[in-house]
């Protein structure tokens, strides 16, 4: 069976200029990889490689230097993400496009379950479904009820990244980064975790993920692109 | 996505102008004021399109432009050359070629205005409510009780204790007048409102209220909004797109995340890198 990719990443490239030091800094470079509907592509490769560039260039954190992004939108157009409007890209962050980055940045004072739910508050779901959702996911997680009506701010490394995890994971987005989601968890909750990423990846979302262990890889990726660090790094 | 501004080539110039004003100044010139004639060139083909419910950013340091930029959409003072249409429901209202009756009726209808310094938006000498009855009665609510009800119902939204709605705002705290500037901005749910560095010089755990009740209003209301600041954790947790304005001119705009991680323009480095 040939499928359609949901993103092709095309030699991308990405590179930072510092002005103040007049400095070219390599990160990723020619990267190729595809993500496709209800699979889990691995990036793997040592530190330096650009791992989370490709994320942050493909979420459009970071501008991409030069290659192609392309994107299979739910109208069936491919859309490439690196020239695609700002306004076009928040709409799809809003739909469709998720990231689980490294560190939980929140709204400070913003109670866990707000946080949790607010990606499906900006798709216009009301309060009341939102944190009932919210809620079962956080169940499913393992976060004592008593944080729920908590800011995250004070919480653990390990408690904040499941939260992270939570509204990544909450509305279901078509193609969601993930970087490095179970880095400071222990084995059982990695378990709960890798269970909710399979049954996301049932229900037809496409990952590009990060993982810090080789054996995260062996039991949820279905493709690994690995990358090896630019030459001028080494 | 609905489009509700559409700004394009706005320029303001302070003194007689020449023809030389705009290519004499800017970043590359490390000035705004025109050698040849003297004059301020305080903005420069500033060009963007706001939608419905975005908070759009201006970021730079004084003098840059940014305030400028708001004061003359909100026709504090008229520009020197450039053009906005304001896409108010199915009307398109081409705001610089208004006259100033119509200009007057935006402003006390579709649009707020929150700035910097309270006495600028607020009248010091009649009480809190009386602020937004007035901007009430301009919008024609003419009813006493209805009008005193909604500037309580306002004020209680914004957090300010309704029993002090008969004092002036001059005895209220900087904090406190902040809010009374709010409500009144909102009195008439205005779909667009302009944001003029309202938390600087403010306490923090004052700046936190304020930014939080501006975040609510967002999402309740849907109200697109303009906030001109010189402080990125103001961008960083208001705006989804930011521009970077340095001598009168933007020299970056983008996603905000991607304004903060990944600056293009050695000002912005350089700004990102200072930030705390």
């Amino acid at each position: 069976m040939i499928r359609k990719p949901l993103l092709r990443v095309e030699n991308l490239s990405k590179t930072f200029f510092l002005h103040e030091q007049n400095k070219v800094i390599p990160s990723s470079s020619q990267v190729n990889l595809s993500v496709y509907s209800g699979r889990l592509t691995a990036l793997i490769g040592p530190t330096g490689a650009g791992k989370s560039s490709v994320l942050k260039s493909i979420f459009r954190t970071y501008l991409p230097s030069s290659g192609r992004l392309l994107y299979e939108t739910t109208a069936g157009a491919t859309l490439d993400l690196a020239l695609a409007s700002e306004h076009h890209i928040l709409e799809l962050r809003r739909q469709e496009i998720g990231f689980v980055t490294q560190f939980l940045h929140t709204l400070p004072r913003q109670k866990t379950l707000d946080v949790v739910a607010m990606p499906l508050y900006q798709q216009g779901i009301d309060r009341t479904e939102g944190r009932t959702r919210a809620a079962e996911l956080l169940t499913e997680l393992n976060i004592p009820e008593r944080l729920w009506e908590v800011p995250p701010a004070t919480f653990s490394g390990g408690e904040k990244q499941r939260v992270n995890l939570a509204r990544g994971l909450i509305a279901s987005p078509r193609l969601l980064l993930l970087d490095e989601p179970t880095a400071s968890l222990d084995a059982s909750t990695t378990d709960r975790v890798v269970a909710l990423i399979q049954r996301k990846k049932a229900h037809g979302t496409g990952m590009l993920a990060i993982f810090h262990h080789a054996d995260l890889v062996q039991r949820l990726a279905d493709d690994v692109v690995e990358l090896a660090v630019p030459a001028a790094n080494t | 996505m609905n489009k509700i501004l559409e700004v394009k080539g706005l320029s303001q110039v302070y003194g007689p102008g020449c023809t030389l004003c705009f290519t004499s100044t800017g970043p590359e010139f490390e000035t705004n004021i025109c050698p040849h004639c003297g004059s301020i060139v305080a903005l420069h083909d500033l060009s963007f399109d706001l939608y419905k419910g975005e908070i759009l950013g201006i970021m730079g340091e004084s003098g840059s432009g940014k305030s400028t930029a708001v004061k003359c959409l909100y026709f504090d003072q008229m520009p020197y050359s450039g053009s906005a249409i304001f896409y108010d429901e199915s009307e398109q209202q081409p705001l610089f070629k208004l006259n100033p009756a119509q200009r007057r009726s935006l402003r006390n209808h579709r649009f707020g205005m929150v700035y910097q310094n309270p006495n600028l938006g607020l009248n010091f000498d009649i009480s809190a409510g009386g602020n937004i009855a007035e901007r009430l009665l301009m919008s024609q609510v003419m009813n006493y009780r209805e009008i005193r009800e909604r500037a309580r119902e306002l004020l209680a939204r914004t957090e300010v204790l309704t029993e002090r709605m008969d004092e002036l705002p001059k005895n209220f705290s900087g904090g406190m007048q902040q809010r009374v500037q709010i409500a009144k901005a909102l009195a008439t749910q205005p779909p667009l409102l302009f944001l003029d560095e309202v938390t600087t010089g403010l306490d923090l755990s004052v700046q936190a209220k304020i930014l939080d009740l501006i975040l609510e209003i967002q999402a309740e209301l849907d109200t697109a909004m303009i906030v001109v600041t010189h402080d990125l954790g103001v961008i960083r947790l208001l705006a989804g797109r930011t521009l970077v304005m340095k001598y009168g001119r933007v020299i970056e705009s983008g996603l905000t995340d991607q304004i903060l991680e990944d600056p293009q323009h050695a000002y912005t480095q350089q700004l990102v890198a200072s930030a705390l």
